[in-house]
């Protein structure tokens, strides 16, 4: 083929080009970790120096992952490793689907290793006996008739020559999967208060508000510590609504994200706003509420003729975690206060009736909300790389070829094999099948 | 018996390993030999039991967790994971003088786990970013890989003392050293696994960022490092496969490559600033 012929081609068909792309790409990841990404234009002014930031603008080293000549080496990876595959792809399917009992007579006895054996039996007994130790130690052996002799041939693991192409593949596929994540994916986040739901999220590339096509409530959340104050849980209940039906919940906390119709939602913030958050019931009426309050404050409920307030609060036994005094004044006139706990939910007695009292810090969580359909290719990719590292590492295609042959008054039989790698433990299997054959052509019955 | 004691004895049992491996080295005596696999054996037996002892401990302290969450974890692991491997390769390749290229290494991490400015060794809960099962992957995984890089490192170390000293005629020490093909071949065996551990590292990794924040790559420095190291070693398994480099090149490929893996692993932590800032502590 004439493209195949021609200079671009080749250049990008070579290996070496592939070592200078790995090493330039080396390289130039190293400025980008040692050069702030993404500061803002001041931060390189006052660093660098004016003309230095300038620079740096032209060769867009602020940002220098997505820069057109760090792009260009990724592409040009890329093509490398399409181009080496498609020039040596061939060839090596041609390995892999290969007659190998077509092979060249006179190339059997060059081969590494081989061994030939002189034997007083008749061809066919010999290879009656050939076959037996090959399938003995493990290697189904097909047969043809060759140049007035019979040829055996057994082979092991041909697919794995594919194993290096599965590597290469993956990382096409890997880019792949990144592009379609960055052209049809976006991420950005949401900040959602206690009891309310939103059906926006904003981006992050430019603060634009997306819809989302269904909306996110937030149940509840919740802040736990450890005993010396580092925070130890993260967590929202999280419910989506379709046309204000519930659809799915979830509980989510990070590294445990929530995901419905391609968005994923992650735990990734909270805001504390010094407000509680108090649902109330009337365990006779069964009339409940819900009351968004700031302590110190007089709440009225006119409904039902109470009033209430926080007045006081105290760490509990647990670090970092308070209990709340509550007065509490109903229609009945008693006005006693009590002590709650954060997060907790009581019941209030007062003359003949009873009240169910809940109160919770109020919280918004801060959700990081991904569109990424390309993850699953990336995956993909991550998962055929390590197979086919194994496969190119470990494994390897072994044939063995048994060539009978009567000369003179005499048979020879000729033991041949080969292997693309791992030449040693090859060696070792092969000495099994000699030694086994050996043994059978050297015994009288 | 406390964890830390138990470390801190498994510091002590990796010098004195360390040393009789190298006077095996300088004085050829087979029974300094034996004392140094044994001493090392020991050893490791200890520091195995010494994490596993701190694992427990987490757990009664009421926040348990694999003991692989900081610098001062990872360490030990390092250590240990250098010492196992190496373990492996002297029974496979019958030979103890690669432990004097070895051994040093696990005891320089034990003593930098114990001594090292700023870290520390109190066992502390996991921020919520940490607590993931992909977490452990992403850290037992790539400090296997590490420790490969590691061995393969000496054993460059080693190709190059003893090609350096080849054409001398009594060439003493350096003659006891395996022939320079066998060492050429378990260098290439090494970066071999080395990498395949440090490819799952980096997806271990990823995979454990999108599940924590929705991105499986944002180049921060430390991500951006593990790949440098990554394209390093792969650049010297293609030069070597498909252009036949060998010998002196691939030692001081195994080298650099290792060097690349303690800038990664040290360097970005105390000279870069990124997400994986948990390792300064
Ligand atoms: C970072 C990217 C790359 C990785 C991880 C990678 C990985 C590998 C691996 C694991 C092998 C197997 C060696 C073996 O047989 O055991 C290999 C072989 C090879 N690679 Fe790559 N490779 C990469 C990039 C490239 C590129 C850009 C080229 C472009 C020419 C290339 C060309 C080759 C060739 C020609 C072989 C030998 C195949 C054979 O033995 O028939 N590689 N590569």
């Amino acid at each position: 083929m004439s493209i195949k012929k021609n200079s671009i081609w080749s250049f990008f068909a070579s290996v070496k080009l592939a070592l200078f792309v790995l090493f330039f790409l080396a390289i130039a990841s190293v400025i980008g970790t040692v050069i702030p990404q993404n500061a803002p234009p001041d931060a390189y002014i006052n660093e660098f120096g004016a003309n230095m930031a300038k620079f740096f603008q032209i060769l867009d080293i602020p940002d220098m992952y997505n820069s057109w000549w760090f792009i260009s080496l990724l592409i040009m990876l890329a093509l490398n490793l399409t181009i080496c595959t498609i020039e040596r792809l061939p060839n090596v399917w041609h390995l892999v689907v290969q007659d190998n009992l077509q092979t060249d007579i006179d190339r059997l006895a060059k081969m590494r290793p081989s061994k030939e054996i002189l034997t007083s039996l008749s061809p066919d007994e010999a290879a009656n006996r050939a076959r037996a130790s090959l399938a003995e130690n493990g290697w189904q052996a097909k047969e043809a008739p060759r140049d007035a002799g019979i040829l055996l041939f057994a082979q092991k693991g041909p697919w794995t020559r594919f194993g290096v192409y599965a590597v290469h593949t993956s990382i096409l596929v890997i880019f792949a999967g990144a592009m379609i994540g960055s052209h049809f994916g976006y991420k950005g986040s949401i900040m959602i208060p206690e009891t309310r739901s939103s059906d926006i999220m904003y981006s992050f590339s430019n603060e634009e508000p997306i819809k989302l096509g269904f909306e996110v409530l937030c149940k509840r959340f919740t802040l736990t510590h450890y005993a010396n104050g580092a925070p130890k849980e993260f967590r929202s209940d999280l419910a989506i609504l379709e046309n204000g039906k519930e659809v799915l919940t979830k509980s989510i906390v990070v590294n445990d994200p929530l995901s419905y119709k391609g968005h994923t939602f992650y735990q990734s913030s909270y805001q504390s706003y010094k407000k509680f958050l108090v649902s109330l019931t009337d365990n006779q009426t069964k009339q409940a509420e819900t009351f968004l309050i700031e302590p110190g404050k007089e709440i009225k409920w006119p409904v039902e003729d109470i009033t209430f307030g926080i007045i006081n609060r105290e760490m509990t036994e647990t670090p970092f975690l308070y209990k709340y005094k509550v007065w509490f004044k109903d229609s009945t006139g008693v006005a006693e206060p009590f002590w709650i706990t954060d997060g907790d939910t009581t019941t209030v007695k007062r003359n003949g009736k009873d009240y169910t009292f809940a109160l919770k810090e109020f919280f918004a969580t801060g959700l990081q909300v991904t569109k990424d359909p390309g993850v699953w290719y990336v995956y993909f990719g991550c998962t055929l790389m390590l197979l086919g590292l194994m496969v190119a590492f470990f494994l390897s295609h072994r044939r063995i070829w048994v060539y009978i042959k009567q000369e003179d008054d005499e048979t020879s039989v000729l033991i041949s094999g080969n292997t693309n790698k791992n030449r040693p433990t090859f060696e070792k299997n092969f000495d099994a099948v000699n030694r086994s054959l050996e043994e059978k052509i050297k015994s009288r019955s | 018996m406390t964890s830390s004691q138990l470390l801190g004895i498994s510091t002590l049992g990796y010098l004195v390993a360390s040393a009789l491996y190298i006077a095996t080295l300088i004085f050829k005596t087979k029974k300094s030999g034996i004392a140094a696999s044994a001493v090392t054996l020991i050893t490791f037996l200890l520091q195995t039991t010494g994490i596993g002892l701190r694992w427990y401990e987490s757990y009664h302290m009421g926040f348990g967790h694999a003991p692989l969450s900081n610098m001062y974890e990872s360490l030990v692991f390092f250590s240990w994971a250098i010492v196992i491997f190496y373990l492996l390769l002297e029974v496979k390749f019958n030979n103890r003088l690669i432990g004097a290229f070895a051994i040093p290494f696990a005891f320089i991490s034990m003593a930098y786990a114990s001594f090292g400015k700023g870290i520390t060794q109190e066992i502390s809960p996991l921020i919520p970013a940490l607590q993931s099962n992909w977490l452990i992957a992403h850290v037992v995984t790539c400090f296997i890989g590490y420790a490969a890089f590691a061995v393969a490192c000496g054993l460059g170390c080693m190709y190059l003392v003893k090609s350096s000293a080849e054409d001398k005629p009594d060439a003493g020490l350096i003659g006891t050293l395996p022939g320079l093909k066998v060492i050429d071949d378990i260098i290439h065996k090494t970066i071999i696994f080395g990498f395949l551990w440090l490819s799952a590292g980096i997806i271990t990794g990823a995979i454990w960022a999108n599940s924590a924040w929705g991105t499986y790559w944002s180049w921060d420095p430390k991500e951006t490092w593990s790949l440098i190291t990554w394209f390093i070693y792969a650049a010297t398994l293609h030069a070597r496969f498909t252009r036949g480099w060998q010998g002196k090149r691939i030692a001081w490929l195994a080298i650099i490559g290792f060097l690349s893996v303690i800038f990664t692993y040290f360097g970005v932590n105390f000279l870069l600033s990124g997400l994986h800032s948990y390792g300064s502590s």
